[in-house]
């Protein structure tokens, strides 16, 4: 189908310079964002330290390295942000943790998004037996304990995941890879659990906005459902499923966390925000740097998430909006 | 009834109403339309009035196939709509179209107004493809838009201007019958007369039938040829428009031409108004016999016996009232 906003609209009554352009939306939405101090601050900062995660360890240690006379050193030249027990360069580490903690806040938060608004919007929109059968499911799996499911699904999904593994291994041999089995099962395990929230989330959004009469109208002209839920409702309702999925993000990062401290997320030698803290908070008392600077790493990204998200919640506010 | 476009044969709309947690019971029906027959003619105009909550706004949406019938036929065009397949509803549907009440909220607030135009098009496939941009253009100059506003969104425009999109998106499929659910009472009264005359004048030039919904009859009066007045979801009186307005039969009909004000001062002191006790009842639970009978001032026993049927009244006039002849 042709697109429906074409960039110039050639007819002998208007010509293209004539043509006045509004804004939409997502543009005012924009314009209001922009204004909101804590929120920039918080993009940017989240910016700096994606890309300080994806670059940084081009240029410094791995992980891994470690030189055990070394032992744990406090913060100095030689290691800005000193060293752990087995001599690792600790702001290396919590680059490459970082990689981890924020691959799996996004790819996480996708999964639920993707499943919630699809499950969400169409229970919502065909209402009935059918909502009412979809959402007692999403009860039901909100009542499974998550710490049992994650090890159920760690221990049944062990041998696929090893297998995954070994592939990349030995097929594909990306060695940096390993690992990679685990972190689809850490996906999966926090994917399946986050989706829940969002999809109850966004059926309540659609429950009230099909009752509106743009979407009467729609029905009227004769559109199909698909064509009624993906173009005319889902749109309407994607700014709080934007804000949303701004939270989630924090939420799966600490949750990520809390596995790798049960020992159920990342393996050592790799590491993330989670395992850091974590060993950080073992030695605290003799090696402080250990906790406190992986701490305020994670601090600092949770803040700047949530600065971000309060500020999209303001700015794509229907009733805050011009009308 | 030469050559109706849509007839309307005992149409019902009820809504069961359940109540119980775990099995549900049914506990009531509303019944918001209860048996209207009604022939539209093409190129007819007809109002429809009545009070809040009396069913016209269900009627459209019945009509409109937006709430499922209960009973009774809707036949569009020769064809009986309940009949019909999903695909064959679709094709058919393009028959009608229908202007709703709010134009703060029957526009899509994310599409431009380009992509809320071109979308039925497309989707039906009118035209081909590359002549959307200017048939679009056409659709705004018929209901009086520069066409140059086309790439903006439906907040950057007035209520009135909004109300003119959403006309011009019912027109879009190039129906038949345009049903019109109090397309002006969300309006301005300054703007409110545009509106009307857009409608009036569109219906003259495209030959469109129009079914016009309202409570305020002196907005009626102005557009309509015929007038149909509801009453807790049954007409109880049909005629044109001057017979209606100027002679009400009905009890019903009469207390609502008394509220009509007028622009004359002294005619509006000296004005007897017929003020009806009480509120509509519920729709739930009607009363025995006439519905309107608690209400009216000449209600008798034999009122509260049967429900009157629609007689005629002379050419073109049908007054459902038992006592018709006596008051």
């Amino acid at each position: 189908m042709p697109s429906l906003s074409p960039k110039v609209l050639p007819t002998a009554d208007v010509t293209p310079a004539q043509l006045e352009h509004g804004h939409s939306p997502w543009h005012d939405a924009w314009a209001r964002l922009r204004k909101n101090k804590l929120a920039v601050a918080g993009g940017i900062a989240l910016l700096a330290l994606t890309l300080l995660c994806i670059c940084g360890p081009w240029f410094s240690q791995t992980y891994q390295d470690q030189n055990l006379d070394l032992g744990a050193t406090p913060p100095g030249a030689a290691h800005w942000l000193g060293t752990d027990t087995l001599g690792r360069d600790l702001f290396a580490r919590i680059l490459y943790g970082g990689r981890i903690s924020l691959m799996v806040g996004l790819v996480a938060t996708f999964v639920a998004l993707t499943i919630g608004v699809t499950y969400g919007a169409i229970a919502g929109f065909l209402g009935g037996k059918t909502d009412r059968v979809m959402m007692r499911i999403v009860d039901i799996m909100y009542a499974l304990p998550f710490t049992i499911f994650v090890i159920l699904l760690m221990v049944f999904m062990k041998e696929p995941s090893e297998k995954l593994d070994a592939w990349l291994r030995n097929t594909v041999h990306l060695e940096g890879m390993q690992g990679a089995g685990n972190m689809v099962l850490l996906f999966a395990a926090i994917g399946a659990v986050e989706w829940l929230t969002m999809s109850r989330i966004v059926r309540g959004q659609v429950l009230s906005v099909k009752k509106m009469e743009f979407i009467e109208a729609a029905h009227s002209l004769g559109y199909g459902r698909r064509r009624i839920i993906f173009r005319h409702i889902i749109p309407n309702i994607l700014g709080p499923i934007i804000v949303y999925a701004t939270l989630t993000v924090p939420a799966v990062m600490l949750l990520e966390a809390f596995l790798s401290f049960l020992g159920l997320g990342v393996q050592p030698p790799m590491s993330s925000w989670g395992a850091l803290i974590k060993d950080g908070a073992e030695k605290m008392e003799e090696f402080w740097w250990l906790l406190v600077f992986p701490g305020s790493v994670f601090s600092l990204t949770l803040f700047s998430l949530n600065f971000l998200g309060d500020g999209l919640r303001d700015a794509l506010d229907v009733r805050a909006s011009k009308d | 009834m030469a050559d109706p476009i849509l007839e309307l044969t005992d149409v019902q709309t009820h809504f069961p109403i359940y109540s119980g947690f775990v099995r549900k019971r049914l506990v009531g029906t509303v019944k918001a339309v209860d048996g209207v027959t009604l022939a539209v003619e093409r190129g007819e105009v007809l109002g429809l009035v009545g009070e809040s909550g009396c069913g016209k706004s269900t009627l459209a949406r019945t009509i409109m196939q937006l709430v499922p019938l209960t009973g009774g036929t809707v036949v569009l065009n020769g064809k009986n709509l309940a009949a019909n397949s999903a695909t064959e509803m679709r094709e058919t549907r393009r028959g009608m179209q229908m202007v709703f009440q709010d134009p703060y909220a029957s526009l899509n607030p994310r599409m431009t107004v380009f992509a809320t135009l071109a979308e039925p098009l497309l989707v039906h496939r009118v035209c081909p493809a590359a002549e959307v941009p200017a048939r679009v253009a056409r659709l705004m100059e018929t209901v009086g838009l520069a066409p140059r506003f086309v790439q903006k969104y439906p907040h950057e425009f007035s209520g009135g201007q909004r109300q003119r999109i959403a006309i011009a998106r019912a027109l879009a499929l190039e129906p038949k019958i345009i049903i019109a659910d109090e397309p002006v009472s969300a309006l301005d009264v300054s703007i409110q007369a545009q509106i009307l005359n857009l409608l009036a004048q569109l219906c003259r030039s495209m030959g469109l039938s129009l079914i016009f919904i309202a409570h305020d009859l002196s907005v009626v009066k102005h557009i309509s040829d015929r007038v149909a007045v509801m009453y807790l979801g049954k007409i109880v009186e049909l005629g044109t428009a001057e017979d209606v307005i100027d002679r009400p039969r009905h009890p019903y009909t009469r207390a609502l031409v008394s509220a009509i004000p007028t622009p004359n001062p002294d005619v509006e002191r000296a004005r007897q108004r017929l003020v009806l006790p009480g509120d509509p009842p519920s729709p739930i639970d009607p009363p025995a016999g006439c519905a309107f009978h608690p209400r009216c001032p000449y209600a008798q026993e034999k009122c509260k016996l049967a429900v009157p049927p629609l007689i005629a009244d002379g050419p073109n006039r049908e007054v459902a009232c038992v006592r018709l002849g006596e008051i």
